[in-house]
This record gives structure tokens, sequence and C-alpha cells, in this order.
């Protein structure tokens, strides 16, 4: 069967060109893969190359036709035995008109399917045995060391996690028990263990990777998204990525613009991720148990600040804190309070401020930031009618702008006063001790945007 | 010049690493050359259809053709054993086609369809087969190389024989995380082949007017690790480096580097002009060192009669267009798809599983 030859599209985007010259003639043997002819658009000028062998029986459109559009047939190749005689079996083309619609535009129109429904997360669970006070710092090092004795697929790597026992001091111990095969000190190298852990857990082990802090995270930023989120959509389900990338995140002490930012936020704009940020110490084990358990890549943002606090820990060797959970740490009734991480202690400490003022302040730490545990914050800002969001990060797309969102859509009518955030000052983070504190969200700051939300809208 | 001389010579920035060529000793079994003439006709009658279905607008967005590098792909799986893994950038249709997967799946992801290897989500730079070990496919110029020294981690980890064949063309050598990986694979003797398919141009730019230094197979000096430049315009000596190679790192020698010097008919992807090159470099590259033209020549020394190669023609004809009808009769993905496979569903049950 002759074969037509049709004028090709260059790019998704072009519709028509010009035919400009043919190299080859009548009768000529092309092989695949011979220029048989020139086109031009407005952009470029392209080879036309032979996608068979055999023999040019017709030219279709001749050198010079103008806006030949995207799959008009423009010759006719007779293959091995075919003489002139066969063209007639074609049928007939006009040079002008293009090719039948082809099947990839035949689909009916889109119908948008269904949002998906919120993730399964296990119950919360409870607690009324003994409990430990641990610092973050221990629980987080207690939380890694038992899933390693559970799952010999589990390891560590990071800068100085190993020899140095941790930076913070986050892994102390964790080499002598496990030795050097899973506790695994890297070069200064963030994207390249990024990418090797990304590839690790490709090859089905369950790398814990620490950064330094989370700043240090943007050199590997590329490997997080692109590699470890969006691998598992682009393999249609296949490639699953079970890693945890975990570190301090946000403002420590005086250390200036760099290494002072909160990227809670950044991470929690891309799907294909979770992102847990917890404040006590009994969430900060039981989230990072669940996050090396999780199948899919978390990010797991802790805070220098809060290493050294201590906090009671139930006595459990199974003590699974299910990612996507919110948690009503103080209950009241005039405005509700999120915060999460080092900010759920300063939102406390503004709820017994609001309190001596005759204020009823719910707080909720959201320990997860995404999957957000949206319903919680909702099912508050009905009771209370009043929110006040908190965060260390910039103001600017942050999280309080998320939650202010999904608050106006599921809540509108609930609320007595616009929803209000506390955050980081937009400026890179100061060095001098009084710049810094002016551009760290504080408790007064807490104290004064909800007394603000309700006395300032009290109907 | 004495054999003990010649050993105590250090390799120099001056001086160009170790050719691989074909030799005779190299020879394989002709049914083991057949089967690699027919990988590569394959893999040539694959993207010349590929090329014509973007012409008609059945594949979309960006389309990176392997025509002019089949022996390189081809040369190396010939000497891999099982369990081996496999990643590469976004010229990556043949090596899929020649890790076994199947011309039908990866037609339909290109075309966006609900039978290819990623349901049609992935397209032509995302397609993996975790049982085929192809982990992709990867968008970003030099992502991959990290992803394969992780790969070749958990190879060691695991204590398994194999050894992660990481691919990556001229114009990823010079990203900077190339070279963190380099550094990671050497120091932790890691079981991965570097395989730098040098076509000379990256994008329109051409090798020695982006890469500083003599040879590509060099990049590794600096750590360690030995490289050699090979014809891979010639699957034998692709092969014949190849099992060098891969027998180094199966001896837990760790990473190895392997330049291939080779050639890409076709332009950077589908809208490209190609007007950095001329005509004559390209058709003098077809006529001289075709690496499937090679091959027929040296099975017709073999013996192997025209009617033979015909058939396997004709089968690889066969195969193509069969792939072709599958892609464009398998049904666009369920608009349900575009909520799939964001993350995979946790249950109690799994967070709780015992190990």
């Amino acid at each position: 069967m002759a074969i037509e030859i049709k004028m090709p599209a260059l790019s998704p985007t072009m519709e028509e060109g010009t035919l400009a010259k043919w190299l080859v003639a009548r009768g000529d043997v092309v092989r695949a893969g011979d220029v048989i002819a020139e086109i031009e658009t407005d952009k470029a000028t392209m080879e036309v190359e032979a996608i068979d062998d055999g023999t040019l029986g017709q030219i279709l459109v001749d050198a010079g036709s103008e806006h030949v559009k995207v799959n008009t047939v423009i010759a006719v190749l007779l293959e091995d035995g075919e003489t002139a005689a066969d063209l007639s079996a074609l049928p007939a083309v006009a040079s002008e008109s293009p090719a039948p619609a082809e099947t990839v535009s035949a689909a009916p129109v889109l119908e948008m399917p269904p949002a998906p429904v919120a993730p399964i997360v296990a119950a919360e669970p409870t607690w009324a045995g003994t409990a430990t006070s641990l610092t973050v710092r221990e629980a987080l090092r207690d939380a890694m060391a038992e899933e390693m004795r559970r799952d010999e697929a589990v390891f560590v790597m990071g800068e100085e996690v190993a020899e140095y026992q941790g930076a913070y001091k986050v892994t102390q111990g964790l080499l002598d028990e496990f030795g050097a095969k899973r506790v695994i000190d890297t070069p200064i190298t963030e994207q390249g263990f990024a990418g090797l852990g990304v590839g690790a857990a490709f090859g089905e082990l369950r790398p814990v990777i620490e950064f330094m802090t989370f700043n240090f995270a943007m050199q590997a930023i590329d490997q997080i998204i692109n590699s470890a989120a969006k691998t598992l959509y682009m393999s249609g389900g296949q490639m699953g990525c079970p890693i945890v990338f975990r570190g301090p995140n946000g403002a420590a002490s005086r250390v200036a613009a760099q290494h002072s930012q909160c990227y809670a936020s950044w991470y929690a704009h891309c799907p294909g991720l979770k992102v847990v940020a917890p404040y006590s110490a009994a969430d900060a084990k039981g989230l990072l148990k669940a996050a090396i358990r999780d199948p899919n890549p978390v990010i797991f943002l802790e805070n220098e600040v809060m290493y050294g606090q201590s906090f009671e820990v139930p006595d459990q060797d199974d003590w699974i804190v299910p990612i996507g959970k919110a948690k009503i740490v103080r209950e009241g009734t005039d405005v509700t309070i999120t915060a999460f991480s080092i900010m759920v202690g300063r939102a406390l400490a503004a709820a017994d401020a609001l309190a001596a003022q005759g204020i009823s302040a719910e707080v909720i730490d959201l320990r997860t930031i995404r999957p957000l545990d949206t319903a919680t914050i909702v099912d508050s800002v009905k009771k209370t009618s009043r929110l006040v969001t908190c965060e260390e990060g910039f103001p600017f797309a942050g999280i309080g702008a998320e939650i202010g969102m999904q608050v106006f859509e599921q809540a509108f009518d609930w609320l007595d006063a616009p929803v209000a955030r506390v955050t980081g000052k937009d400026v890179p983070m100061p060095y001098a001790a009084n710049l810094e504190k002016l551009a760290l969200p504080q408790v007064e700051d807490i104290v004064t945007t909800a007394l603000a939300t309700c006395h300032g809208f009290r109907g | 010049m004495s054999v003990k001389a010649d050993s105590k010579r250090k390799r120099g920035p001056g001086r160009p690493p170790k050719t691989v060529s074909a030799g005779i000793n190299d020879m394989p079994p002709t049914d083991d050359l057949v089967s690699m003439y027919r990988d590569m006709l394959l893999i040539r009658r694959f993207e010349e259809k590929a090329g014509q279905l973007y012409g008609m607008g059945q594949i979309g967005g960006f389309c990176h053709l392997y025509i002019g590098q089949e022996a390189v792909v081809v040369g190396l799986q010939s000497a891999s054993k099982p369990g081996d893994t496999v990643v590469t950038s976004y010229r990556d249709h043949g090596h899929m086609l020649a890790c076994g997967m199947d011309a039908d799946g990866v037609m339909a992801e290109l075309t966006g369809r609900a039978g290819g290897y990623s349901r049609g989500k992935g397209g032509s730079m995302h397609m993996f087969s975790r049982e085929k070990k192809f982990f992709g496919g990867h968008g970003i110029v030099g992502a991959q190389v990290p992803i394969g020294v992780g790969l070749a981690f958990s190879h060691k980890y695991k204590d398994e024989p194999n050894v992660c064949m990481t691919y990556l063309g001229d114009g990823a050598v010079n990203q900077g995380q190339v070279y963190e990986s380099f550094n990671m694979a050497a120091l932790w003797r890691l079981p991965v082949v570097f395989v730098i398919e040098n076509n000379q141009y990256g994008m329109g730019t051409k090798v020695t007017r982006a890469a500083a230094g003599r040879a590509l197979a060099d990049r590794g000096m600096a750590y360690g690790i030995p490289g050699r430049q090979v014809d891979g315009m010639n699957v034998l000596a692709v092969r014949s480096a190849a099992l060098e190679a891969l027998a180094h790192c199966r001896d837990g020698n760790g990473p190895f580097i392997l330049e291939m010097k080779t050639y890409r008919y076709r332009g950077h992807s589908m809208s490209d002009p190609a007007k950095y090159r001329t005509r004559e470099e390209v058709d003098a590259m077809r006529k001289q060192h075709d690496p499937i033209d090679q091959l027929r020549e040296l099975l017709k020394d073999q013996d192997i009669d025209d009617a033979r190669l015909k058939d396997i023609d004709a089968d690889v004809k066969a195969v193509v267009t069969k792939a072709t009808e599958f892609a464009q009769t398998s049904p666009e993905p369920d608009p349900a798809e575009l909520y799939t496979d964001v993350l995979v569903p946790l249950t109690d049950e799994t967070l709780m599983a015992k190990v």
C-alpha cells in the first residue's frame, strides 16, 4: 500500500507552513531518514525526512506553496514492488484540505471529576499509661531508633549525623546502635544526597534524610519537588517514594537572613508531599514514626529552639500520631488561634494573657500543614466566630493566607470578624537583636491581634 | 615501550583516556548479534514512527528521538545481568525498549493514552517500569544522576550483586549535582556505571563550546573514577567496554565512567531546526558510522542471509505497527485519573503493620 507523506507539525503550536523546496523528484528512491523537503514557518526552516523506504510516486503540493495546513498529504511514497498504477488505489486528496481529524481530538467534552475526599488517617491515639519527660531532641531520636529497630530498610543520612552525633545532637547514639551502614555521614552536598535518597527510596529503602537546617534544603529543592513529590503521579502510581526529609526549620537565634526562614508554605504548596511541623515532644515522636512508615515523601519541619524543651511522652513503643490531624490544645469560646511548631507555645501564652482580659481563646496546634485538617479549624470557627492564624513565616502567600481562604470558603457565614494573621515581618531576617525581635511574631502580637478581632468587631 | 613503563603511566589532563573499540576476541555468539541487531532496529523504527506521529499532532509537548544512538543502550543492556537497574534523562524511548518494556505501552504513553506506561500522565520524558528495572525517564538535566547513585546505594545496602547504569548526556556533565554524585559514588564505592552519551550537542551547543578539558571520560579523574572513551556507534565496542565497567562495579571497586562517542541524527527535540550543524556532517555520520548498518554488514559476513534479515525487518515493522495502532486506539485516561496517584493511600493497616 502506498504511503502518504503529510505536512508535519514541528511544534505543538504549528498549524500551517510554507513548503519551501523539494529535494527529491518523482521516481527517486528514498530511505527512511533522507531529507526530502524543506518547510518554513514564521520561526524556522526545517527539513522533512522520509519516514519509510520507497520510491517517490507523486508530489501533491508544489514547492513554494504557502499556508499548507498540517497533516495535508504532500506526496506519496511507493513501497517495494508498487508502481504508479497503485496510486489510483489511494483516495483522491486535494492538496489544501487537511487530513481528517485524528482520534486525538475525538474525546468527549471533559467532565471535571470530583476532587478527592479527605485522606484516611488513623484515629488520634489516647494514652492513660505512664509517661516520661523527654526533650523534643530525645523524642525525635527515639522515634528514629524505634523505626530502625522495626525495619531494616530505614537508614539515616545527612551532614554530621553519625560520628559528630548530629549538628544539633538529634541523632545522638544512633551510630553506636546501628553502625555506619545505616547512619551515614555525608559530604556537604545537599542536592546530591537528597537525590541519592530519592533513588534509594525508589530502590525500596526507607531513607530519613537530615538537612542540617531547611535553609540548606533550597540547594536540593529540585530533587524534593521534581523527583520525590511528582514521580508517583508521572509514573501512573508505580514509583512511590517513601522518604522523610527532616531538620530544623524557621528562625533560630541571631543567625540572620540565610539561616532563619520558615519553609512551611513553600513545601505545602506542592501536591505530592506531606508536610509536618510538630510542637510537643510526644507529637514529634509520634509524627516522625508515622512519617517514616508513610509510603509518601514527608517534609518534617523541626525547630532548633524547641529541641531542648521537655514534654511528657507516653511510655509506649508504638506511639504513632497520625499525619493530617490537628489538635485542640486549649479549648475556648471567643476566638480560634491556629499555630504550628514553636508558635503553639506563643499562642498558648497569648491565650493565658487573653483569659486575664476575659477572652476565652481556643488554640489549635495544626501539627500537619499538608494535608491540612481543615475540618478541625472550621468546626472551631463555627463555635468561636473569630480566627487568628499564627506563623513565623512571611505573610505573603503564607499558611495563614491559605487557612483564611479555606475558612472563607467553608465558614464565611459564621465569621463575626475578618480572619487576622500574625506572621513574621515581610523582610529578610535581620541580625541585630532588637530588629530580630521586631521581625518575629511575639506573644504580644497574638494578644493584640486577638483583642482587635474580638473588640473591634464585637457586634 | 616496555610494559612496566606503560603501567606506571598516569593519565594527565593532556592525555586522552583509553579508547575502546571492538576487538576480535570480544565477538559474541551470532544469536546475540542477531538479537542486538533486532533491538537496535526496533528502536530506529519506533523512533521514526514517533517522529511521524508527532508530525501528525498525535504526540504533544517535547519529544526527543534516539535515532543514531541505538548502539549505546543496546550494547550496555547486552552486557547487563538480571536485576541491574537503569535510569536516564528524557531521551529515553530507546532505553525503555532495550530494557524490554513493551512497545505498545511506550507508544501509548507518547500519545497520552490510558494504555501508556504512566497511564498517560507522564508522557515522553516520564516513563518507568519497576518490573523491567527501568527507573525513568527524568525531565531535569542531570537530576537522574544522584537518583542513579541512590539506586546503586540500595543495591549495595541490600547486598545485591547488581549495578545501576546511570545515563547522562554531554549537556548534563556540566551540572553540579553530577559531581556531587561522582564524589559520593566514589567515596562509598557504589556500583554505578555513569554512561555519558556524548552525541556532540547539548541542544544546540557543540560540546567543545560547553565543556572545558579534553575528554568527558576524564571528568571523574579527581575522584579516582576510571573512565573510557568508547566508539558509541559500534555496538560491539560498547558491549566490550560495558563488560569491563560492569565487572569493575560488581567486584566492589566503585563507579566507572563510559564516555560514548555517539551522534543523534535528529534535532534535540522535534521543533529543533538544527541549524548549528551542517547537513553534510549528519550525512557523513549516517553513511560512514551508522550503528545498524555496521552490524548488518557484520551479520552478512557471519553468513546471516538476507532472508533472515528481511524477516527481522518485517518482524520489527509489525511490532511498531501494532504499537502505533494500540497508541491510537487506547482511550484517553478517565477524567477521574486527574486526582489519582498524587499520594499513595495510607490506611491504619499499613501504618501499624509489622515489618
